[in-house]
């Protein structure tokens, strides 16, 4: 095994697809580390992206947010201007792990590691984030939905790597909120979850929504019946009701011992419902 | 395998090793820097009783590589007391009986250092979701508490 350090990301790429054997991208190891201690993973090479410049910097550009690659998710919670924008996104960050993993944790890693009850996934693709991709080709922009394609599997082509990750810039009277199902405080897998983001226009009546459901499906969820559920009225409760209904209805969820297919459906609507009324007053509705 | 040359600083001290890349930073701590105050709890993340501070960030050992301390800045609990002085936070796990069987208590220790430098006068629960990366199974956690707790107010007077 080797363990590289590049210093730039072109390197990193060139690394990667040159690799003969695994390789593996290593930024909070919080996952990689404990799949090599599992034998789940084996990689001949690693490499750690971290000193690679920007990757560890969040900025604020004129089209919003960029935040690298290697940021950790309790840097995400300490920058106010962040948290402002996208409450729920960051919620979700750091809902991951306990302190220790906050240190290390990033949300890129979080996408990559393509498990479907990935706290940040659902906040993140309510958030309609995008993915800078940079490969041997060059750089693309995906949605961040596109990138887990099953449990543990992503899209990305080999000598891939994401480097950042994009949030938009904030129309006025938007927010958004992420909540999710755990049988305790801390700590804990998600058995369900939901992230909803919202547009308001003056009169509190939704002008855009995206609605994602986490841990229901091999993929987190974008549902867009949800989103129609909303969008044209304000949060009556026959918005809500509906909004409960698709979202359990959109469900694809497995039995397993955190929760049963019946259990998952009912609180990923019920869930779904109370991250929208948080989103709501959050953007300012009343 | 290659060994991976290290040039790091531990408890402020300058330290160079050499380490194999899949090494993990905490049994480099213990095996080949005799650091034995990180304990391997679980080795996944998830008892906090590896836990040391890298750069200002409170991390378990066990999900950093060796490799990965270049050039960085790491304290464990064997940094904490000067000489025969030990740091408030030990005095006060000591007067509470805040530990049993100790395997979790350095972890604690610098967990809770960590804790009292970013927010020197926590609340009760503050403190317990500051710690709740730390498992113990002998205390309860009540005892622990209340030994940060009097460790907070002690320091804030010095």
């Amino acid at each position: 095994m080797r363990y590289i350090r590049p210093l730039s990301i072109e390197d990193a790429v060139g690394q990667l697809a040159g690799a003969a054997g695994p390789a593996a991208i290593l930024a909070g190891g919080s996952d990689l580390l404990v799949r090599m201690k599992g034998g789940f993973v084996e990689p001949e090479l690693i490499i750690d992206i971290k000193s690679i410049a920007g990757l560890r910097d969040i900025s604020e550009t004129a089209d919003g947010f960029s935040i690298g690659a290697a940021v950790p998710c309790a840097v995400l919670g300490e920058n106010a201007a962040l948290k402002k924008a996208w409450p729920g996104v960051v919620e979700a960050a750091k809902l991951i792990g306990s302190k220790q993993v906050q240190g290390r944790c990033t949300i890129v890693g979080n996408l990559c590691n393509a498990s479907p009850a990935a706290d940040s996934v659902p906040a993140l693709v309510a958030a309609g984030a995008k993915a800078v991709v940079v490969g041997p080709s060059g750089k693309r922009t995906i949605a961040v939905e596109t990138v887990p394609t099953a449990p543990g599997r992503t899209s990305l082509a080999k000598g891939e790597i994401i480097e950042a990750i994009l949030l938009g810039k904030r129309a006025p009277r938007s927010s958004d909120a992420y909540l999710r199902f755990i049988p305790r405080t801390e700590m804990d897998i998600a058995v369900v979850s939901a992230g909803v983001n919202l547009t308001l226009d003056e009169a509190g009546v939704v002008t855009a929504a995206r609605v994602a459901i986490g841990a229901a499906a091999p993929t987190v969820l974008l549902v867009e019946e949800g989103a129609e559920a909303l969008v044209g009225r304000k949060l009556d409760e026959a918005a809500l009701e509906r909004l409960a209904k698709v979202c359990a209805g959109a469900c694809r969820p497995i039995d397993d011992k955190r929760g049963t297919i019946e259990f998952r459906r009912k609180v990923a609507g019920v869930l779904a419902r109370r991250a929208a009324m948080t989103a709501y007053a959050r953007a300012g509705g009343k | 395998m290659a060994g991976v040359a290290v040039s790091t600083t531990i408890n402020g001290d300058s330290v160079e090793y050499l380490c194999q890349p899949d090494e993990t930073l905490l049994d480099v701590l213990r095996d080949r820097l005799g650091l034995t105050g990180a304990k391997e709890g679980c080795g996944t993340g998830d008892c906090g009783a590896c836990s040391v501070i890298l750069d200002d960030r409170l991390v378990c050992s066990c999900l950093v590589l060796g490799a990965e301390a270049e050039g960085r800045r790491i304290e464990t609990v064997e940094g904490m007391a000067h000489g025969d002085k030990l740091h408030p936070l030990q005095q006060k796990f000591l007067e509470h009986a805040a530990l049993q069987c100790g395997i979790c208590t350095p972890g604690f220790l610098i967990a809770a250092k960590d804790l009292l430098a970013k927010n020197p006068d926590p609340t009760e629960e503050e403190i317990r979701f500051g710690l709740a990366g730390n498992l113990c199974r002998c205390t309860g956690y009540d005892k622990i508490v209340r030994a940060v707790q009097d460790a907070a107010h002690v320091m804030k007077g010095a």
